[in-house]
């Protein structure tokens, strides 16, 4: 990525596709916990004062309130920062949305390290394993700004709960404008057939420039974007293994239990291959900011491109 | 109380400083309870810089974690942790980041960040002192808006079922919360029958008046058998006449211009 490249914060283009679609579905409203801020609700408030429903600090109840305004014909995406709506709120999402089937789109606003500084207790790094543990809860994590507006818009068309995982750090534009998203479908963002690596979310574009640095030494890496984390792409991940014969994930989240173990299962199962999971090493980050942190924890593109290497040793 | 109170002077001013320097922090509410904080290290707590883990301790929780440099800055301020380290206040690597953390900072109890948590832990600590016949007092310090999470009407529940008179809980009633005032978004007024009526003795004082605090906790005003709530009417933002009152002042950092007129309102006060 070069010096200009320009980064978005994705939030506003989950806000900015929320309020086209407020405006199109007057049942559409939203649920908050003293986040208004934090999750740019500030334009839907003024907009529809009456359907922003904010509980006040309180996240189980919020996510509570969400099931019954489900329930009561309302749909509701229920936004608040995603360390305390997931982790928070747990239970609620396990019986009140996904067991009772409730038409919530649940938004985790600043996942990953997107908090940096403000420490472990406000990263959500553990989302994924959280909640690509219950049933009928897809998990969604977007890498752009046209993947955060597609999927927002996919969320209100499909019928049923899910979980819309997103970022405030700052990301370049990769896929189209007119990106249409498909559930449980990765994007092949590069060809190649020496190795794959897959990653979503704020790692999809480090992913890319490893994959450049790669290629300046003559490895020919396929990169995939996999938004969804549950249903798993099962297709890319089997042809990823048989074309390529090796495996990276890349992922801001804990290596224990999230894309890179979902991606693990399937491998395992099907067609082995020696694999790599980058990710956060099973600790509390110490104290610094999200991309000081993906850095530190060995995800900057170079140190993808040598985790990558590393792997291709261990390639038959 | 002169020297508390110029103690709580200079703690705002470090603050400020750590806060404006460091590019972040929730400075409002660490002006709210900076008079309590003080009032707590240095006239109130039993408790030894030396030996931060001696068992029989007074506890103290920061259940409105975000307030954490408002604490470093005390704890430096009392010998827990060198001065000069307030200076690495959300550094890469540094010990002191925007939530406390007692795995690395001594005289914090238990980490705090997300609301509702400081209260039920402290219902632990009382409790363990009840059951083992100890004489050491557990406070905990909340916001207001934080009194709007469950968890903490289930402890306070607990604590009266338990009797815990060795337990003080203090809220920080600045009357704002993160994006708006408590008023118009989850009022919780009036808090001082609804404590009553979860059976704890309540006072309510100028939170950000020192012989009132000082008065609250001393040991005589302990009421046998019932849990104490304070209800602590404080500004956020206090003591900084731009900053007292207004919403924005949860984690807006001070430009240098407001630094410096900031700086020169608490210089003032302190003379
Ligand atoms: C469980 C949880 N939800 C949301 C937040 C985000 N948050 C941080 S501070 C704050 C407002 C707190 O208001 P109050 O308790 O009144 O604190 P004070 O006014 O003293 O700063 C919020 C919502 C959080 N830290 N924890
Ligand atoms: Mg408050």
């Amino acid at each position: 990525m070069n010096a200009e490249t320009k980064l978005y914060d994705c939030r506003d283009a989950f806000v900015g596709t929320l309020e086209a679609l407020a405006e199109a579905n007057p049942e559409i409203v939203a649920v908050c916990n003293d986040s208004v801020g934090s999750s740019k609700l500030g334009g839907f408030r003024d907009r529809w004062p009456d359907r922003l429903v904010n509980v006040g600090i309180a996240e189980q109840n919020m996510v509570g309130v969400g099931a019954g305004l489900a329930n009561g014909g309302k749909l509701p995406f229920v936004c608040g920062a995603a360390c305390f709506l997931t982790g928070r709120a747990l239970e609620q999402i396990k019986a009140d949305i996904a067991y009772s089937n409730a038409n919530v789109k649940l938004c985790g606003i600043s996942a990953g390290m997107a908090y940096g500084e403000l420490g472990p207790t406000h990263h959500s790094i553990e989302d994924f394993a959280w909640l690509r543990a219950l049933p009928n809860l897809p998990v969604i994590a977007p890498c752009d700004r046209a993947e955060t507006a597609a999927a927002t818009r996919f969320a209100a068309s499909y019928e049923g709960p899910l979980f819309l995982r997103l970022s405030r750090v700052g990301v370049p534009d990769i896929l189209p404008d007119d990106h249409e998203f498909a559930l449980g479908k990765a994007n092949r963002l590069r060809e190649g057939s020496d190795l794959t690596i897959i990653a979503n979310g704020v790692l999809t574009h480090r992913a890319l420039a490893a994959a450049d640095l790669l290629a300046g030494n003559g490895i020919e890496a396929r990169v995939l974007n996999m938004a969804t984390v549950r249903p798993i792409d099962e297709e890319a991940i089997g042809a990823a293994a048989a074309d390529t014969g090796a495996i990276l994930t890349c992922e801001e989240h804990t290596v224990f239990g999230g894309l890179g173990s979902a991606v693990a299962e399937v491998v395992v199962r099907g067609r082995p291959v020696p694999m790599e999971i980058l990710g956060v090493p099973g600790i509390f980050p110490p104290t610094g900011s999200a991309n000081f942190l993906l850095d530190e924890f060995g995800m900057s593109p170079e140190g993808i491109a040598e985790r990558a290497m590393a792997l291709l040793k261990r390639k038959a | 109380m002169q020297d508390l109170k110029a103690i709580a002077n200079r703690i705002r001013r470090r603050d400020l400083q750590a806060v404006f320097e460091a590019g972040a922090g929730h400075i409002g509410g660490e002006m709210s309870a900076i008079d309590i904080l003080t009032a707590l290290y240095f006239h109130v707590l039993d408790v030894d810089p030396t030996a931060p883990k001696k068992p029989d301790r007074d506890r103290f929780v920061l259940s409105k974690g975000h307030t954490a440099n408002a604490l470093y800055v005390t704890l430096a301020e009392a010998g827990f942790i060198p001065r000069d380290e307030v200076a690495t206040f959300l550094k890469p690597h540094s010990r002191l980041n925007g939530h406390p953390n007692c795995t690395k900072v001594p005289g914090v109890e238990t980490n705090t960040g997300p609301l509702g948590h400081g209260l039920p832990v402290a219902v632990g600590m009382a409790k363990a002192a009840q059951m083992s016949g100890a004489s050491w007092r557990t406070f905990v310090l909340t916001g207001d808006g934080e009194m709007q999470e469950g968890s903490n009407w289930e402890a306070a529940m607990a604590a009266a079922q338990f009797k815990l008179d060795n337990l003080t809980l203090i809220i920080d009633h600045n009357r704002l919360q993160q994006g708006a005032r408590l008023a118009d978004t989850n009022n919780l007024a009036p808090i001082p029958p609804r404590f009553e009526a979860f059976g704890w003795a309540v006072v309510e004082i100028d939170g950000n008046d020192m012989d009132a605090i000082v008065g609250a906790l001393a040991p005589e005003a302990r009421v046998a058998g019932k849990p104490k709530c304070i209800v602590a009417h404080t500004n956020k933002g206090q003591g900084i006449s731009f900053m007292q009152d207004r919403v924005e002042w949860h984690h807006k950092v001070p430009s240098r211009e407001q630094y410096e007129q900031a700086m020169k309102e608490l210089e003032a006060a302190a003379q």
